[in-house]
């Protein structure tokens, strides 16, 4: 019966509706599980640049504790990162470096933008040595103001990125 | 009290000391830094010049080509052993860069609240090439171990380069700034 | 190789067994600071300290802003510390526009001063910790801390960036019941650092990984001109609250502490000891303080000084803070320049590490109480 079923005119809406029902099946709950497993392990590379490094100091500690959403500061390489926080300033010296952190991150990677001087150049917009934002080096996904944000400010930004991933396509292929 | 008057630099109190008559401004000095500041002016006489005498502040302004043998002997002498900071200020209307030494004692107990000011102007010029014209001063790093990095910065900063000095290069500008020396005044900042 | 380099190219001529290693820009742990080491097996044979990468043009920007709209740039260097890096600038500007501060806020002065410094050293322990692989040693300092930041908060309405201290006095006066809360918790703090000698200075890893490593003998701390706590640990009695008392110090009675031996286990204790004095600072000032008063001279707008300089110091949590302000008759200074502690300590580095193993490096590196956004300026 399945014989008589599928004839040569409508098999491709039959390969069609049963690719549908096996993303709905399979893909859907997958990519959620990818994403749910990404959101609550966020690791940030330890690029402690300028004033805004207290505040995420401070957010990492016992008081603020950012360790409960998952991230930890992993001390050792940049190569078991996937989240950037650039915390303040930027000089047009560490422009390149800071490129070549981020081109050292394996992929999927986020980027936070943390405190005026990584949005715009912040109080320092009109030096001679630092970038206003960062936005030209990499790209970024959430911006946290502030000067320097407070540590519940940078959780907020945290829990963004959170929302933005939730929404991502959590493969690449197909 | 005339000759010590007309000796003060252009740029330091000039007007108020003109105002105030000559003894009362006898009488305000604070000895001990007077004493400190005739030491040195009966030691080298005409070279150095007394810009002021303050509480715990005594600063001496000297050329050039003497200001190597008075930091000598401030630090033979006068057991002055290191240098607090050493900063360049630039005088585009006056075709000089100042560049200000402030010496301290850790050694010396009746010392250890002053503050040495030690002065020397260097010639300036207006295309500057760092390190190839004639922006030259001395360096102070055999007497006063303390000032390596100062000079460096102040090298890149003002372009003043120090003879002398075992290891002149820039410290905390990119490596590849090409533009001016940027505490000099005619580096403009933009937009201001 | 006979063939002409191409323009821009030079020959290096390189040794056999020693190579040149980037401690790069980007670290686990320190702000942005590059090391150049050249090591010989483990064992550093030359070192090049390569600072700048904060480098954000502070003094120059000090020339386009007048006095008063300073403030919040020139306390960006060290956030934490800030008022004790606007310090030295704001009794300079006093002394330029002849200006006498009121007694009650140089108290309050001396109080945020002292509460500063001992933040400041919390999260530089906190720091040192995670150096050393010592993640408690991050925990517990950068949560006690929040206690004090509760304290500055509750002052000047902001965690970090106080920007209390301007010409004439501080800001604001004290909330009402900030005495009762400050000795509560002042009192507190004082018996929970007594507890970092169970977990750090007499946990006997640290002891092997800091003694006797970055000897700084007392002729050569003196001679490379070394401040703060590097000094005090190499045996030298100078702390400018002691010897060029500012304000209200020589009317508290605190002690300095000095040790004698000179490497980086010295140094990391210096601090800890200083944070105890802080806290009897704090409450002898407390009680000497006069209960009501005036806490700020009202300025003119756009005050200008003379044709005058002036150079005033202070005992920051990293050492001796020296501000040299040039003045001419506008509203903004001619020049302003900051001497700090950071960066007088720098020197030392290539000093101490020659002959020193690779794997004790970020410990003598640390305890030269180095805090890179500050010496870049």
């Amino acid at each position: 019966m399945l014989k008589d079923l599928i004839t040569p005119e409508n098999a491709n809406v039959f390969v069609g509706k049963l690719g549908d029902i096996l993303e709905k099946a399979i893909d859907k709950p997958l990519g959620y599980a990818i994403n749910w497993g990404r959101i609550w392990s966020l690791w940030p590379v330890h690029i402690e640049t300028a004033c805004c490094s207290v505040e995420f100091g401070a957010a990492s500690s016992p008081r603020y504790d950012v360790e409960r959403f998952g991230i930890i500061e992993a001390f050792g390489s940049l190569r078991q990162c996937d989240l950037i926080v650039v915390q303040g300033t930027i000089t047009r010296k560490m422009a390149p470096r800071l490129r070549l952190v981020y081109d050292q991150m394996p992929e999927p990677k986020y980027v936070i933008a943390m405190g005026a001087c990584a949005i715009t150049g912040g109080l320092y917009f009109d030096s001679y040595n630092v970038l206003p934002g960062i936005d030209g080096v990499i790209p970024v996904d959430v911006y946290v103001p502030g000067c320097p944000p407070r540590p519940e400010t940078l959780i907020q930004g945290c829990m963004l990125l959170q929302e933005k991933i939730k929404r991502m396509k959590a493969r690449k292929f197909v | 009290m005339s000759e010590e008057k007309e000796s003060i630099e252009t740029t330091e109190k000039q007007a108020s000391a003109d105002k105030k008559p000559a003894a009362t401004k006898e009488v305000d000095l604070p000895a001990f830094e007077k004493g400190i500041a005739d030491k040195i002016v009966a030691k080298f006489g005409e070279k150095t010049k007394v810009a002021f005498v303050k509480p715990d502040r005594v600063r001496i302004n000297v050329d050039k080509e003497d200001v190597h043998a008075v930091a000598e002997f401030i630090r033979d002498e006068l057991n002055f052993d290191h240098a607090e900071s050493v900063s360049g200020v630039d005088y585009p209307q006056d075709k000089e860069i100042e560049v200000v030494y402030h010496l301290g004692s850790y050694t010396d107990a009746s010392l250890a609240r002053q503050v040495l000011v030690l002065a020397t102007r260097a010639p300036r010029e207006e295309n500057p090439i760092p390190g190839n014209d004639g922006t030259k001063l001395p360096s102070l790093r055999d007497i006063f171990y303390s000032v390596e990095f100062f000079e460096r910065e102040v090298f890149e900063m003002l372009g003043v380069y120090f003879n002398g000095h075992p290891d002149n290069r820039r410290l905390l500008l990119p490596e590849d700034w090409a533009d001016l020396p940027p505490l000099r005044k005619d580096f403009a900042i933009k937009g201001r | 190789m006979t063939a002409e380099l191409p323009p821009g190219l030079a020959l290096q001529k390189v040794d056999e067994r020693i190579m040149t290693l980037n401690v790069g820009p980007q670290h686990p742990g320190s702000g942005h600071m590059r090391i150049i080491v050249q090591i010989d097996g483990d064992y550093i044979v030359a070192c090049d300290p390569d600072p700048g990468y904060v480098h954000r043009g502070e003094e120059k920007m000090a020339e386009y802003r007048n006095y008063i709209t300073n403030i919040p740039h020139l306390e960006r260097p060290v956030i934490h510390d800030s008022c004790n890096i606007l310090y030295p600038y704001v009794l300079g500007v006093e002394e330029l526009l002849g200006i006498e501060v009121p007694e009650r806020a140089k108290y309050i002065r001396v109080i945020a001063s002292e509460l500063n410094r001992c933040i400041y050293t919390m999260y530089w322990l906190a720091i040192y910790g995670i150096f050393l692989g010592h993640s408690t040693m991050f925990m517990w300092p950068a949560g006690d801390r929040e206690l004090l930041i509760d304290l500055m908060e509750k002052m000047s309405g902001a965690r970090v960036t106080h920007a209390h201290f301007v010409p004439g006095g501080v800001r604001n006066d004290l909330p009402p019941n900030f005495e009762d809360v400050c000795l509560r918790q002042v009192n507190y703090f004082e018996k929970r650092i007594k507890e970092y000698a169970a977990i750090f200075y007499d946990n006997p890893i640290l002891i092997a990984r800091t003694e006797k490593t970055g000897i700084l003998s007392r002729q050569d701390a003196i001679r490379l001109g070394t401040t703060g706590s590097v000094l005090r640990a190499s045996g030298v009695d100078y702390d400018l609250r002691k010897k060029e008392p500012y304000d209200v110090y020589d009317e508290l009675d605190f002690q300095t502490n000095v040790l004698k031996e000179g490497d980086s286990y010295a140094r990391s204790k210096v601090p800890w000891l200083d944070m105890m004095e802080s806290c009897r600072i704090i409450r002898h000032a407390l009680e000497k303080m006069p209960k009501s008063g005036s806490v700020r001279v009202k300025l003119k707008p756009n005050p200008k000084g003379g044709d005058d300089s002036v150079y005033k110091r202070v005992e920051s949590g990293r050492g001796s803070l020296g501000c040299y302000i040039v003045s001419d008759k506008k509203p903004e200074p001619y020049r302003v320049k900051l001497s700090v502690g950071s960066f007088r300590n720098l020197i030392a580095l290539p000093y101490l590490l020659k002959g020193e193993k690779l794997g004790n490096m970020p410990s003598v590196y640390w305890s030269l109480n180095y805090w890179p956004v500050e010496a870049d300026r």
